[in-house]
């Protein structure tokens, strides 16, 4: 506990007295000094703590009677939690709708791709005149075919890229409720900060700093909370692991 | 790069492993595995020959970082290229997975064309490095 205790003029007259009767072999003389200096400084420890006690005293009260911080550990953590776990399926979700309809308009486009060149040589001998009437029916044949399969693909495209659009409507939901979390957490962060701040003063002296594990892994960047050695790009880690030997 | 060759994709999230088997497809690899973590990661590995891992970092169970630290202490399997696709970007968290000797680093969010650049180089340092 680092106490500052006032060091005035009568410390030093009793410092001075202390020495006078010690060179002066006046043992009991020096001892009552010694006692007197250790009174002083044992009140005002006693003083200190006891008002260091009050304050905890009032605090823990005040914290007791608008039993925010027990509400928050109750209900609001947990509550916090279900609603990111929601952010976590409904971000699940969006993705999966999303990845279905790409995986499904992959092959419609592969396939209109496909018969497209098909049709485009059958096209080209036409108008090269290389090609024979009975060709030339089949060709036009397939072309009329091409036409209905065009417009069924087409559709069914637009169909999954409308379902692409509204899969990204979880946006708007989790960053609503990625807001309320946010706010609830600022609330628990100012009650802390409070307790931290009384803890302080019973610890000063104390290296309070816990040891930060410089390795330990933050996972998606922060806009704005990157830390010092954070690499901002994938052109920023190629050039690291290029001075690596890479 | 052989197109038939075994793939192993290891994501705790199954829409990212959805996304690089679908990036893999475009590439021309369908010859893809799927895992959520390095402790099932593993056993599969060992179970069958993987020519490739793509493997997250952060992963609950087994992290990425030990995965490769086991694949690189396994007899049979220490020659398998590993490419960490990641969202840890930090300078320490790199130099880390290099000296555990990760085959590659890809730092989320990523491009398919990232992907496969990072698949070439690896399969061409890894002939120049054979031959």
């Amino acid at each position: 506990m680092n106490m500052r205790i006032t060091i005035g003029k009568d410390n030093l007259d009793q410092a001075r007295a202390l020495v006078e009767h010690l060179e002066q072999d006046d043992v009991e003389a020096a001892g009552r000094v010694l006692d007197e200096i250790t009174n002083v400084r044992e009140s005002e420890l006693f003083q200190e703590v006891g008002k260091l006690t009050r304050e905890v005293h009032d605090t823990l009260n005040t914290f007791i009677t608008d039993k925010r911080l027990s509400q928050v550990a109750e209900e609001g953590i947990p509550d916090a939690r279900d609603r990111l776990d929601y952010v976590i399926t409904l971000t699940d979700q969006a993705a999966h709708r999303t990845l279905t309809a790409v995986e499904e308009c992959q092959p419609l486009a592969e396939k209109l791709d496909a018969r497209a060149n098909e049709l485009g040589g059958a096209w080209s001998r036409f108008l090269q005149r290389d090609m024979n009437a009975d060709d030339f029916r089949q060709m036009s044949r397939e072309i009329r075919e091409f036409f209905d399969l065009v417009a069924g693909d087409a559709s069914q495209i637009n169909g999954k890229l409308n379902d692409v659009l509204m899969a990204q409507e979880f946006q708007d939901l989790t960053g609503q409720i990625i807001r309320r979390v946010i706010g609830m957490v600022q609330d628990l962060e100012n009650d802390l900060v409070r307790l931290i701040k009384i803890a302080g003063k019973l610890n000063e002296g104390d290296d309070a700093g816990a040891d930060d594990d410089e390795k330990s892994l933050e996972g998606p960047p922060i806009p704005g909370r990157e830390s010092d050695s954070t690499m901002a790009s994938q052109d920023e880690v190629d050039e690291l692991l290029s001075g690596l030997g890479f | 790069m052989n197109k038939d060759m075994k793939i192993l994709i290891v994501d705790d999230f199954s829409t990212m492993r959805r996304i690089i088997k679908n990036l893999l497809r475009e590439l021309g690899f369908n010859n893809t595995t799927e895992a959520d973590d390095g402790q099932t990661a593993l056993p599969i590995l060992k179970k069958n020959k993987f020519d490739f891992v793509v493997t997250d970092w952060n992963m609950p169970g087994m992290t990425g970082l030990d995965l490769l630290k086991a694949i690189r202490a396994d007899a049979a399997l220490s020659a398998t290229p590993v490419l960490m696709v990641t969202a840890e970007r930090k300078r320490e968290n790199i130099v880390d997975a290099a000296q555990a000797g990760v085959n590659g680093y890809i730092v989320k969010p990523f491009t398919a064309a990232t992907l496969r650049e990072k698949m070439e180089g690896i399969f061409k340092r890894l002939e120049s490095g054979a031959a």
